[in-house]
């Protein structure tokens, strides 16, 4: 495939990433942090998160199954989740978090539960998308090309 | 008796209101109480010790109900249950009082009975008497007239009495006899004498009832006188008749008055009665045997009573005829009584019988009396029982009434609360959803004003910088606008607090003139600020704040003004309350351009400061300052003054396509206000202008504040430029309110200031030559008025023989209209654009007089990549729990060049930040687990200022510690929520600041600005 055609398609599925809410302007901060002392910048940080967040979720899920749920702790998790979802841009990740600590905060499990699951699913969801840009960009990267700048202008 | 009864009754009604105004009177001293808890703490604050002793006098009286009332209320607990038990107590009172009212009707109506029943008897009585009386006064006369027929007739030879002699003498003397309508004497004769009798009188004896010849008899008792009335008896025998027989032999037996039965009379046929009474021979002892008597009888006299006629007669006597009815019987014969008068109509009402004793103990008589009509209806007790059951009956209502009434005020009460919690909760809500919506918005607007901000360091051909330009601009005043809306809901939500820093009150009128200095220099309008030389230079509060409200106030002015002036004033509230008598004279032309303003003097008059005596406590710390901003603009219209201060109001809708914004400011302004402990009040003419007026508190900044004002002044001067120090000038402007204000500016550079109103006093000042002049300043008004004079005096001034002639200058309103240097030829003259401000002036002065200038640009303006210069370099420590949050923050700060070390939890940062370290300056996450970033702050604080004070104390090496004899490492808090990270929970807990998470270029630049330099 032509490197232009990866890279058109790149800045396609971005924005449409962004069109559909997945993620925030604070994506693009991340990505303008990136520079030639620091090229993969935005993988590390967000491998990190899914790193850091599949142990959250892991917790979590534990968590919630207990008889007598902990609901300080089941929100000091969601708040960490919120906090590293907000500082990659992951936006509806971030949303269901707040939705989330919302129930734990009037102690409904059910509610939890459910949020519980929303997030996972936003989290997978957002992982694919993630992998899916990385890996157009690494193919950008192995033919030779280099990976364009996104526009906020949309 | 009745009277009584009447007493006693209105002792009862009398009671039950008594009960009743206790009751009302206690509900009412109940209810006067709770609001008086109320008002209780106001009056003590206006001082008003009277009332308090009254409130316990009060207390006394009205001990007693409210105890009962306090129970009450324990007692019943539930409004439910009051309310059953009103209802319970309801019943048994209104069948209660029926009952007693039925029962004091039969109380009363058998009273009334009695009386009746005795009346009666004492009529009957009175009655009956009189019968008896007048019946014995006929029997006396008829035992009299025996006797005489004894003496008379028996008693002498030949008989004295014939029957023509008795008749006469019975018919005279009939009046003595009025219960008799006749009298008859029979003689009794044997058998053996009747014909001896037969012959001597020409008749023989009859039968009554037949008329015919007696038969052969015993004896015989023919009637031998009679009245006249009756002769018709004359002649008969009176023993032949059942009833006289009978009679006739009883008198003789007995030797008394004898009745007969009543039997209808022969003629009249009416009812009647006979008496008889034997004539004996000869006196008879009282105990001679009935024998006796019957052998000594000679004849019987017999009257006949006419009961009927005799008692009609008796009673027509009597007045009371009409009311009684009246029947005498006779009732020897128990079993059947016989009728003697009187209708027989039986009548079960009332009777009373009054026994009659006519002298014959064998016939008994009774007189039986009864009203003739029927007895009234008791219409006293019937009126009095119904009186007292309505009476009853109103009050049972009134306290139905009153218990409902109570429970529904309880019920309205209760509704009220609850509508009243719904309405706060609703508030707090809709707070909480401002703040929150404010909060979501800034966060995505600080990521776009951050990349235009990038944006604009990179490679721009000119047209895509004006875009931008515009963008951001556009950025900033929506997250002006958003912060607006996040303190006007952080005020609502009582979640704003004010610093306590100290500030230079005119340092920032200085700062706030010279934002609006370029739109007004645009629209021609005038801006000036005078600070009263008694104000402090030194104040303690919130300067940002402050520096809001005259913002605000001065942003809507030059919004509003087309023309004319802006004057901000700044007074001491006991400075403008000794002048207001003094200044009410002003005219109203002296003002700052000649245009006539609204008096500000009216904003004011509404301010409880204004109105107590003493305002200030004048030895305490805090300062009064007055705030006036005054303008000549368009003015409020009269119907939209109300609403000036209620949020998102604007005046008409036009306004805001006009003139833009909100309409929060002012009610933003208002509450600071409010926060300040100060009042906020306007006057505003239509056409004319608008003066604000608000007053604030702020607490003495330093103890310079009570030395003398000219070393305050000195003070100031240095802060600004002391090489004017002791210098001259002499202001020319012919109106008062401008030369004060170009006089205090001036002042300010410590230069001694002195005004002149035209050309010729300025000269005669200046060529006076004692105290040199250095400088003139001149108007431009007075300077355009008469170039030609203008231009004479520069030419003096030139000719003046000592020392050097002075500066000139020139303030001028805007930098367009000044004629600037070619108008005025040769001469220097220099122009000073207003407003006038110290920096300013002390620039344009040293530049004019050539006093070295130190060059001390304000940094007003971000350098470009100053960021990068202030970070480069520099050793930074982050702490932040989340992973993912600590390699963003990192990345953005290496990106500005800064060395960044990363840490996670507190205790690290505690550990790393320990002095000796290298840091110079740390980032820490607020919201942490195990040590959240205030602790952490506070253990380095501590573990700090341990070592600063060992060090300081010699107990430890000072070249151990990096030669760094005062440790603090600048503490910055990373939060993503502004509201819960106030400024000062940040300074309570030793950090030095706060940036939002994730980073803003700006923000940071102004926060990290402060440590690096």
């Amino acid at each position: 495939m032509e490197v232009v055609q990866i890279q058109r398609n790149l800045v396609d599925y971005t924005k449409s990433l962004f069109m559909e809410g997945f993620l925030d302007g604070q994506f693009l901060q991340l990505q303008q942090l990136q520079d030639e002392s620091n090229p993969d910048f935005v993988a590390e940080v967000v491998s990190l998160f899914f790193d850091d967040s599949q142990k959250l979720l892991n917790e979590l899920t534990i968590a919630l199954d207990q008889p007598i749920v902990d609901f300080k702790k089941v929100d000091a998790h969601v708040h960490q989740l919120k906090g590293s979802s907000s500082s990659i841009g992951a936006q509806k990740v971030k949303n269901a978090c707040i939705a989330f600590r919302n129930f734990c905060e009037v102690q409904n499990i059910e509610g939890c539960l459910t949020c519980l699951q929303q997030v996972k699913l936003e989290y997978y969801l957002a992982k694919n998308k993630f992998e899916t840009l990385f890996r157009l960009e690494q193919q950008i990267v192995a033919s030779g090309g280099s990976i364009p700048m996104i526009e906020m202008g949309f | 008796m009745s009277l009584l009864h009447v007493f006693g009754f209105g002792l009862k009604v009398g009671h039950l209101l008594w009960i009743l105004c206790c009751w009302i009177a206690s509900m009412i001293s109940m209810n006067w109480f709770i609001n008086g808890e109320f008002k209780n703490p106001k009056a003590g604050l206006l001082g008003d010790s009277g009332s308090k002793m009254w409130f316990k006098c009060w207390d006394e009286i009205s001990n007693f109900s409210f105890k009962i009332h306090h129970q009450y209320y324990q007692y019943i607990g539930s409004k439910k249950v009051c309310k059953s038990l009103w209802r319970k107590l309801l019943f048994p009172w209104v069948i209660g009082w029926t009952l007693a009212s039925v029962w004091i009707f039969y109380y009363m109506s058998s009273h009334a009975t009695e009386k009746s029943k005795e009346t009666l008897a004492s009529m009957c009585e009175e009655r009956a008497r009189m019968l008896q009386d007048q019946f014995n006064v006929s029997m006396n006369h008829i035992q009299a007239m025996s006797i005489l027929i004894s003496t008379f007739h028996h008693g002498k030879t030949p008989s004295a009495i014939d029957q023509g002699t008795f008749a006469r003498y019975t018919e005279q003397t009939d009046f003595e006899r009025p219960l008799t309508s006749g009298v008859a004497y029979a003689v009794r004769v044997l058998h053996s004498e009747r014909e001896q009798f037969e012959r001597q009188q020409g008749w023989t004896i009859k039968r009554m009832d037949t008329l015919e010849t007696s038969p052969i008899q015993e004896e015989y008792a023919p009637v031998i006188f009679a009245q006249d009335i009756v002769s018709h008896v004359v002649s008969l025998d009176m023993l032949s008749g059942k009833e006289d027989r009978e009679n006739v032999l009883r008198a003789r037996r007995s030797g008394k008055g004898v009745l007969t039965a009543p039997f209808r009379l022969l003629k009249t046929n009416r009812l009647g009665v006979i008496l008889t009474f034997a004539v004996y021979k000869r006196d008879l002892p009282s105990n001679a045997t009935p024998n006796e008597r019957i052998e000594a009888t000679d004849g019987y006299l017999g009257g006949v009573f006419d009961i009927e006629s005799l008692v009609e007669k008796l009673l027509q006597q009597l007045s009371s005829e009409q009311t009684t009815l009246v029947n005498v019987f006779d009732t020897s014969n128990q079993s059947c009584p016989v009728s003697m008068y009187g209708s027989n109509s039986s009548n079960d009402g009332l009777e009373h019988v009054s026994h009659l004793n006519f002298g014959d103990p064998f016939r008994k008589h009774e007189m039986r009396c009864r009203f003739k009509q029927k007895p009234p209806l008791p219409w006293v007790a019937i009126t009095t029982s119904i009186g007292i059951l309505v009476i009853a009956l109103l009050v049972g209502h009134i306290f139905h009434a009153t218990v409902n009434r109570i429970a529904k005020v309880e019920d309205d009460c209760h509704k009220m609360m609850e509508l009243t919690k719904q309405a706060e909760a609703a508030d707090i809500a809709k707070s909480q959803f401002l703040a929150t919506v404010s909060h979501e918005i800034r966060t995505p607007m600080n990521g776009v004003l951050g990349m235009l901000d990038m944006l604009m360091d990179t490679d721009l051909d000119v047209t895509q910088l004006d875009y931008v330009r515009t963008a951001q601009a556009s950025g900033k005043a929506l997250v002006a606008l958003i912060n607006e809306v996040l303190d006007q809901a952080k005020i609502e939500s009582g979640k704003l607090e004010l610093e306590e820093v100290q500030f230079d009150l005119r340092a920032i009128l200085d700062d706030v003139l010279s934002l609006f200095s370029g739109k007004s220099q645009d629209k021609g309008v005038e801006l000036a600020v005078y600070i009263s030389d008694r104000v402090p230079k030194m104040l303690i509060g919130d300067p940002g704040r402050f520096r809001q409200i005259i913002t605000n106030l001065m942003g809507n002015s030059i919004k509003f003004t087309e023309r004319g002036h802006i004057l901000v004033t700044v007074h001491l509230v006991e400075e403008v309350i000794d002048s207001i008598e003094v200044e009410t004279e002003s005219s109203s032309k002296d003002t700052l351009s000649g245009f006539p303003v609204a008096d500000r003097r009216q904003s004011w008059k509404g301010f409880r400061t204004f109105g107590q005596e003493e305002p200030v406590h004048p030895f305490s710390d805090s300062i009064n300052l007055i705030v006036s901003v005054e303008d000549t603009g368009l003015g409020i219209p009269l119907d939209d003054q109300s609403r000036v201060f209620t949020p998102f109001m604007q005046v008409g809708p036009s306004i805001a396509r006009t003139h833009g914004g909100t309409g929060i400011g002012l009610s933003i302004s208002k509450c600071l206000v409010g926060l300040m402990k100060g009042e906020i009040g306007f006057v505003s003419i239509p056409k004319v202008g608008s003066t604000f007026t608000f007053t604030a508190v702020f607490s003495s900044g330093s103890s310079s504040s009570k030395v003398h004002k000219s070393q305050q002044i000195n003070s100031q001067s240095n802060t600004v430029s002391s090489e004017f120090h002791g210098m001259r000038a002499l202001v020319l402007d012919p109106r008062p309110v401008r030369a004060k204000v170009s006089r205090y500016h001036i002042q300010r550079l410590g230069i001694h200031v002195e005004i002149v109103s035209d050309w010729k006093q300025a000269l005669s000042i200046i060529n006076r030559g004692n105290n040199a002049i250095h400088m003139v300043l001149i108007e431009q008004e007075v300077w355009d008025r008469d170039l030609s004079c203008s231009g004479l005096f520069i030419n003096k001034l030139e000719k003046i023989g000592h020392g050097t002639p002075p500066k000139v200058f020139l303030l001028c309103n805007s930098i367009n209209s000044s004629r600037g240097n070619t108008t005025t030829g040769a001469c220097d003259l220099t122009i000073i654009s207003k407003p006038l401000r110290a920096s300013m002036l002390a620039a344009s002065l040293q530049r004019a007089m050539g006093i070295g200038n130190k060059g001390n640009p304000r940094n007003g303006e971000l350098p470009s990549l100053s960021l990068r210069n202030l970070l480069l370099g520099r050793k930074i420590l982050i702490v932040d729990d989340n992973n993912v949050n600590l390699k963003v923050a990192a990345g953005a700060l290496k990106k500005y060049g800064a060395d960044v070390v990363s840490a996670t939890r507190g205790i690290e940062a505690i550990e790393l930040l320990t002095p000796p370290h290298q840091f110079d300056a740390c980032f820490m996450d607020i919201q942490m687990p195990e040590m959240d970033g205030f602790e952490a702050t506070g253990r380095i604080r501590d573990v700090e200022q341990n070592i600063n004070n060992r060090v300081q104390f010699g107990g430890l090496p000072v070249d151990a510690y990096n030669n760094v004899s005062n440790w603090h490492v600048p503490i910055l808090a990373m939060t993503a929520d502004v509201i819960q990270a106030t400024h000062e929970q940040c300074q309570q807990s030793g950090m030095d600041g706060y940036v939002s998470k994730p980073f803003e270029a700006e923000q940071l630049y102004l926060e990290v600005s402060r440590f690096f330099q």
